[in-house]
């Protein structure tokens, strides 16, 4: 009896000692992850100066508008902004319009020849043409520097086939369509009113995936389009982080050498916030149905 | 009865159950359309890489030269130095990447149901929603060596930050960290889905038998997320050496391009900077072939060895 209390003391002890690196290691991730996108926040929000110096880490220090003024008098940013709302809601709703019907074609199981089309999708998965024949297909086809290379070539992707067509044949009981038949019912008409309003969850984690995916691309665009006008914010974003071209044009009138290159980095801290703010603020709302998505596509398809 | 065997098949049997589904044939005809046409159509372009491609001849028009652009590559003094770096940085990245979630997803499995656990899980998943647009930029900014945080947090104890993205040996490590940190979260959902549908009673039982936590935690979870973990290793291995292109070529400097130069940036170099196309895309269907070689290789022995494989 003794030794089985001690047993039960030692556990305890020892689920203790668990707890407190578990929540340990935890709560440094959580610092790890969280603060790089803090630290963005805080300082497109200070006083660059005070950033340069080194005094910004925990809270913004002498709070100023001054670099988010300056964004918002510069044009190029709002229109590309604009380009890429466009973009992701078209390609968004081609995505659905395209691979949703498939996957509810594909989950029938009286579909003729069921198994030659999934495997039809399944190969570009493996073995693609690649760069340059894609390149030299869209070219021949007319298609670069127009809206209609960020929208079109790109809306079947198969995994959301896979994933609409798991849910479907899951989700939907057969027994609806049996009954919906023997009253004279059409593919067409069950799959709109009947099978659409019963699969709220999934066109809404497809609707989520494609639309951070394409807001967040820039591969395309740096191959595609090279007309300015069209241009989506991440080709912007690149030039202003990454290679500097925009800065000079940006920081325009802004005073000397010195107060130029503060107003820089500024501005990259504006520019971030500004592009990643509505996808991440979006996101916890909807993370549920992410977490669905997820699922669905881990059975097995 | 044999008769009957043959009535069923006969083609004006299957062309009446095909006409009996033809509205389901309309919903896949958007579908297969755009795949064929972008997906397919350039598969047929690859022929490319065995061709001297010249533009006004179109392609059956450009002279056969077998593998002569497979070979120019090989014996290219870049030949070496790409693969390197692509099996380098790839598998590297996996090393890293793929055991950091499984990790996290034991360890989230183990919190309390509550309010921490649900910020923990929003904001380790939260990183994976930035574009890699501005991961990069984030990277180039904080390294900075003389703007940056880090620099900044360096001198604080007097020590000068090094401008470490022109420095070759970093790189690697560079890429592969900060992949993790944005995808460890996201990658995790997977594992913690697995983990969720374990049968609660084996942990009661666990409790009643004297397990403490870190039992419970290696011998019922461990065991039970090894099949997810086998498929997902599966997934990723068939892209492994498709490392993604995006994050690497913003990041690349000339300064570290002994070490980032991998054969999809040096693809896309070759083909629409340089305008080589059949040597790029030779370089291409290389890097292909080593795709599909390796997973068809990890799918087999996987079979083998677990009675899990994906084909």
């Amino acid at each position: 009896m003794a030794s089985k209390i001690l047993q039960v003391k030692n556990r305890n002890r020892s689920d203790i000692v668990f707890n407190i690196f578990l929540y340990g290691i935890a709560i440094l991730l959580l610092i790890v992850c969280f603060y790089p996108m803090y630290f963005v926040l805080i300082a497109s929000f200070s006083d660059p100066k005070a950033v340069a110096g080194g005094q910004v880490l925990f809270l913004p220090v002498n709070i100023s508008l001054e670099g988010y003024q300056v964004l918002l008098g510069y044009k190029q940013i709002w229109a590309c902004y604009g380009n890429t709302i466009f973009y992701t809601l078209a390609g968004t709703l081609m995505v659905l319009l395209v691979n949703i019907p498939a996957g509810y074609a594909l989950s029938r199981k009286e579909l003729v020849g069921k198994g030659f089309i999934m495997t039809l999708f399944i190969i570009p998965m493996f073995f693609s043409g690649g760069l340059i024949p894609t390149y030299m297909l869209i070219s021949s086809l007319r298609l670069v520097d127009t809206i209609w290379v960020m929208i079109i070539p790109g809306a079947v992707i198969t995994y959301y086939v896979i994933v609409s067509r798991t849910f479907f044949q899951n989700s939907v009981p057969e027994e609806i369509w049996e009954a919906a038949q023997l009253d004279g019912c059409s593919y067409k008409f069950y799959f709109m009113r009947v099978v659409l309003p019963l699969s709220k969850a999934i066109i809404a984690v497809i609707t989520l995936w494609s639309a951070v995916g394409i807001w967040n691309s820039y591969f395309q665009a740096l191959i595609y389009i090279r007309n300015p006008d069209l241009q989506p914010l991440q080709i912007l974003l690149r030039n202003i982080l990454i290679t500097s071209k925009e800065m000079a044009k940006m920081t325009e009138g802004t005073g000397m050498a010195e107060e130029k290159l503060r107003m820089t980095e500024l501005l990259k801290y504006c520019t971030i916030v500004v592009s990643s703010a509505p996808i991440l603020c979006l996101y916890p709302f909807v993370q549920k149905y992410f977490n669905q998505g997820v699922m669905i596509g881990s059975v097995k398809g | 009865m044999e008769k009957q065997m043959r009535k069923k098949f006969s083609f004006g049997e299957i062309w009446k159950r095909m006409w009996k589904c033809r509205d389901l044939y309309l919903f896949l005809f958007p579908a297969l359309v755009l795949l064929i046409l972008f997906t397919y159509c350039p598969m047929y372009g690859v022929q490319i890489a065995f061709r001297d491609f010249v533009a006004e001849k179109g392609i059956w028009g450009s002279e056969w030269v077998g593998l002569k652009y497979f070979k120019q590559f090989i014996n290219s003094y870049q030949f070496g130095n790409t693969l390197k770096n692509t099996l380098v940085l790839s598998v590297y990245c996996l090393l890293v990447t793929f055991p950091l979630p499984i990790m996290l997803a034991l360890l989230c499995n183990q919190m309390r149901n509550g309010k921490f656990k649900k910020v923990f899980q929003v904001v380790t998943y939260l990183p994976h929603f930035i574009s890699t647009v501005v991961v990069c930029g984030m990277i180039l900014m904080f390294l900075s060596p003389s703007s940056g945080i880090i620099a900044q947090f360096l001198s604080l104890a007097e020590i000068k930050m090094p401008n470490i993205m022109s420095k070759p040996g970093a790189f690697p490590s560079i890429y592969v960290w900060t992949e993790a940190w944005q995808h460890i979260g996201f990658d995790s959902i997977v594992h913690i889905a697995a983990l969720s549908a374990i049968d609660p009673s084996l942990y009661e039982a666990a409790t009643m038998d004297g397990a403490s936590k870190w039992q419970k935690m290696t011998r019922i979870d461990l065991p039970l997320l090894l099949p997810t973990v086998t498929i997902m290793f599966i997934l990723r291995m068939g892209s492994l050496v498709s490392i993604g292109f995006e994050k690497v070529y913003l990041l690349q400097n000339s300064l570290n391009i002994s070490t980032s130069e991998i054969l999809s940036t040096y693809v896309y170099k070759m083909g629409l900077i340089g305008g080589q196309y059949s040597l790029s895309a030779a370089i291409n269907m290389f890097n292909s072939i080593i795709n599909l070689i390796l997973l068809l290789t990890v799918n087999y022995i996987s079979a083998k060895l677990s009675d899990t494989s994906l084909i």
